[in-house]
């Protein structure tokens, strides 16, 4: 197992390097100029310094060399040193964003508390309320509990966050005005009284994006048992006399829970990507809204370094599934 | 709540105004919503609108523009003109006083140095200052002592307010900037995230393209003001949810640019928790005609002077096109009331408002085709398009990519088959069409089309570079790699010498006259099509009080004044 990992960890470096010159060309040949948005007063030829002071002059190998060393050797550099105090970094040049040239690594760990604190959490809430759902309501196949568990995750799946969130804000806080509309990054958690004004600001996101990821995977943990519960070792467990109980919760649901496993670690880099629309109806401000503000403004550096991240993230995710089987089903060995 | 309804309730709430007297920080915190965050608090790195106003608030200029367009002092004394001496006769000089005993926030005197250092900041060379065009020809700032500036130009300048005036050109402090000169002005994150101003406010916390938390500047000039202790002005969302957290939940206390469709608005303000302001500046929505042809078989002399426009050369064919239009509609759906129909492409200020083209706010269908009709342009295949020589009326019509654009782009489209002319509807998102990249084909400034729709202003009051957009020489073409803002390439010797007239002139009635009389020459040649003067409409809560809206400077020009209406 320790081989097949390094093995895939090796292998990984390729890959990413690759996605990351693909990302950088697709970028570059896009479409889009970052100085757009700027007032059609300001003259052309000042656009063009503007242009050149970000560095949009060099050729493109040259700016592409300059990004992986930026992101490969200076950001790493400049994390070291936050955490132990030295210097390696001393006048290194960052990775600078377009729009508010600072750097686009501090913009990302600014960022990071409220996505994990909302986006994370809802995901972890998904999770723990969709798996006991999916299980019970296979279990309990067309009983009013499986309907009833049907029709919510038809509804989480079907109606689009930008119109649940929006619902949501209409009723909570336009005429009940119970939670805030907009999400307050500033605020800090001292005593009881703030941490019940976090937990209200933060209900109504994390409630429209429990219910769109629970909806996802209770479906798929529903079915998957479905197919196990038919299964002859099933009929075999319950002939030796087990207990439903472990039946059901140990040699059903661990045989059921590999496809639930991809599904689950596959979908936790999108968390660091963010909830793009459940973020901008909010106001939360995490990545995502980072994300699509910079690919708006064609915010290069910003867009080019997140996706990467997310890229990194998703291979990394892939081999941890990919681990997970191994654990779950010792049948399966990589070695 | 009509508008007018909504406007009453403002001068009602005026009434209110004696609580307006209170101490410095008396009336707590106020929150302000841009719906578009602000990603720096230097207006000299980036240009755009929303880092200009949030910056307004730290950063002050010498003098800025009032909500009626006139130039007040802000950190000057007074503003320097030629009867008071302060501009010289040959108008190569204008010598600035400041105030006595200003401070900067941190408790350090502002003196004519740190003036003298911000045209340094800007203008020097690898830094991309988007602002050095306010400081063009100017060609030594001088300080002979602590308060006097005296800023000479390298040629005689009517109109000397560029630098140091406006929310584009505000002083910054030389202490803090002193490294950040040249190629460095980009690296010092620090400061230009929290510079140090002399405005009501300070920096406490700049999160980039989120939220700015400010607290009242403790050696801001007047020891009443402001009357808030901090405020926070949050980015992020849109529009809607803007207006709503206004006017609906009463969660902020300002929100700018509350663009939204008027029933929306009309619904929110019946909760009768805020109200809307709007002014009108110089924004105009137009259409410009291609004099030159676009057609995609002449290489690199598409769209260049060198072919004029097969259809659109016939000032007929441009006369009928606008009169097809129905400027009144246009705006109500578009924009409400924060649009109002302009026969004029420099409809403000006022003294520069010409009446010659007013009869345009009437929509004229069959006056189009009679004029269509007797320029030859006749039907004769009964298609219901117009030809003549062969040449059919068939256009190419392009904009941004922008929902009220393209509604735009329908109708008239509408309007224009009626008269006889077809009209193919393309739109381009708004960074490719307004990008100006030389190697794109769809750029505004390229025109690969026969018409196409969008809209600008100018800064401050004085139109003189904004009607030199029009000269001869700015249009774009491949010399010049496809920069420039003379869309149409019209060309007129006449308005050529108009625009060097002006150039020269400083008495302020004359130069009324020549802009007056450029903006008609544009209109009556019909190159351009003005439809709509957008104003800014803004939305405030009830409890908020002083806000003057402002277009010609930052809208939070006066925040220092703002107060809470005591109930």
């Amino acid at each position: 197992m320790l081989h097949f990992t390094i093995r895939r960890l090796i292998l990984s470096v390729p890959t990413l390097l690759f996605i990351s010159l693909v990302i950088f060309l697709l970028l570059d040949l896009a479409p889009g100029d970052p100085m757009a948005s700027i007032p059609l007063t300001v003259p052309p030829e000042v656009k063009e310094k503007m242009r050149e002071a970000l560095g949009l002059g060099e050729p493109v190998h040259i700016r592409f060399l300059n990004w992986l060393y930026q992101f490969f050797v200076v950001e790493p550099q400049v994390a070291f040193d936050h955490i132990f105090g030295t210097d390696f970094s001393e006048g290194k040049q960052r990775i600078i964003s377009f729009q508010s040239r600072s750097p686009v690594m501090s913009v990302v760990a600014e960022r990071m508390p409220q996505t994990l604190w909302v986006v994370g959490l809802s995901y972890v809430f998904a999770t723990l309320i969709a798996v006991p759902i999916g299980i019970f309501s296979a279990y309990r196949q067309y009983s009013w509990f499986d309907q009833l568990g049907t029709f919510i995750s038809m509804v989480g799946f079907s109606i689009p966050t930008f119109f649940s969130g929006v619902l949501l804000i209409v009723v909570f806080s336009v005429i009940l005005g119970w939670f805030p509309s907009i999400y307050d990054t500033t605020h800090t958690i001292t005593d009881w009284g703030s941490f019940w004004f976090q937990v209200k600001q933060m209900a109504m996101p994390v409630f429209v994006l429990t219910l769109y990821n629970a909806a996802q995977v209770s479906r798929f943990m529903r079915a998957s048992m479905l197919d196990n519960l038919n299964q002859d070792y099933v009929r075999t467990a319950r002939a030796k006399g087990l207990s439903e109980r472990v039946v059901v919760l140990v040699h059903v649901l661990r045989n059921s829970m590999i496809p639930v496993v991809t599904v689950i670690a596959l979908g936790v880099p999108n968390i660091f990507g963010g909830a793009i629309i459940t973020e901008q109806v909010f106001q939360v401000n995490g990545l995502g809204q980072m994300l699509i503000s910079a690919i708006y403004a064609s915010d290069a550096p910003m867009v080019q370094t997140l996706t990467f991240i997310f890229a990194v993230l998703i291979v990394l995710f892939n081999l941890i599934a990919d681990i997970l089987y191994g654990i779950l089903d010792p049948r399966i060995r990589y070695d | 709540m009509t508008f007018k309804t909504a406007l009453m309730g403002a001068v009602a709430s005026l009434a209110l105004v004696p609580a307006a007297f209170a101490e410095r920080g008396a009336d707590g915190h106020v929150n302000i919503i841009y719906y578009q965050a602000p990603s720096t608090m230097n207006p000299y790195l980036s240009g755009g609108t929303k880092e200009l106003e949030s910056a307004s608030l730290v950063l002050e200029p010498l003098a800025r523009y009032n909500e009626a367009g006139t130039i007040v002092p802000y950190l000057a004394e007074s503003v320097p003109t030629v009867e008071n001496g302060g501009v010289s006769e040959d108008l190569k000089t204008i010598t600035w006083k400041l105030k006595e005993g200003l401070k900067w926030s941190d408790g350090t005197p502002l003196t004519s140095e740190d003036v003298k250092f911000t045209w340094e900041y800007c203008t020097t060379e690898g830094g991309g200052c988007s602002q050095s065009e306010k400081y063009n020809d100017v060609v030594e700032v001088e300080t002979p002592d602590e308060l006097t500036v005296v800023v000479h130009f390298g040629v005689p300048k009517p109109f000397p307010y560029g630098p140091f005036v406006g929310a584009q050109a505000p002083i910054v402090q030389k202490a803090q900037f002193a490294d950040c000169v040249g190629e460095a002005m980009a690296s010092c994150t620090e400061e230009n995230f929290s510079p140090i101003g002399t405005g009501p406010f300070v920096v406490d916390e700049f999160k980039t393209n989120d939220v700015v938390s400010l607290s009242a500047n403790p050696h801001y000039r007047d020891p009443n003001k402001p009357a808030f202790a901090t405020a926070t002005l949050k980015g992020g969302g849109d529009a809607q949810s803007a207006a709503r957290s206004v006017l609906e939940t009463g969660e902020f206390d300002y929100a700018w640019n509350t663009q939204v469709s008027p029933d929306l608005l009309e619904a929110m303000l019946a909760k009768g928790k805020g109200q809307l302001v709007s002014a009108f500046g110089t924004l105009v929505e137009r259409i410009m005609v291609n004099m030159t042809d676009p057609d995609p078989a002449l290489g690199d002399e598409r769209a260049t002077a060198a072919h004029p426009h097969p259809i659109l050369s016939d000032l007929a064919v441009r006369k009928a096109l606008s009169m097809a239009i129905d400027r009144a509609l246009l705006t109500e759906i578009g924009y409400g009331d924060a649009g109002r129909p302009t026969c004029n492409v420099l409809p403000a200020p006022a003294i520069y408002n010409s009446t010659a083209n007013d009869a345009c706010l009437t929509q004229d269908i069959e006056g189009a085709k009679a004029i269509l009709e007797e320029a030859g342009w006749v039907d004769s295949d009964g298609d219901g398009i117009r030809e003549k020589d062969g040449k059919k009326l068939s256009l190419l019509f392009q904009s941004s990519t922008n929902a009220i654009r393209q509604d735009f782009q329908a109708i008239i489209k509408q309007w224009w088959g009626e008269i006889g002319v077809e009209t193919e509807l393309r739109n381009i998102d708004a960074s490719v069409f307004f990008g100006g990249d030389a190697g794109s084909p769809d750029t505004f400034q390229k025109f690969y089309a026969d018409v196409e729709m969008y809209a600008n202003n100018f800064d401050g009051t004085d139109p003189e570079a904004y009607m030199a957009n029009w000269e001869c020489k700015q249009a774009p073409r491949p010399e010049t790699q496809w920069q420039g803002n003379n869309m149409p390439r019209f060309c007129s010797d006449e308005y050529d010498a108009l625009v060097a007239e002006m150039a020269k002139t400083g008495d302020i009635n004359k130069r009324a006259e020549l802009a007056k009389a450029m903006n008609d020459m544009l209109m009556q040649e019909y190159v351009i099509i003005p439809l709509v003067d957008r104003g800014r409409l803004s939305a405030h809560s009830n409890t908020l009080g002083g806000v003057i809206l402002n277009t010609w400077d930052s809208e939070l020009w006066n925040a220092a004044d703002w107060y809470r209406i005591k109930e």
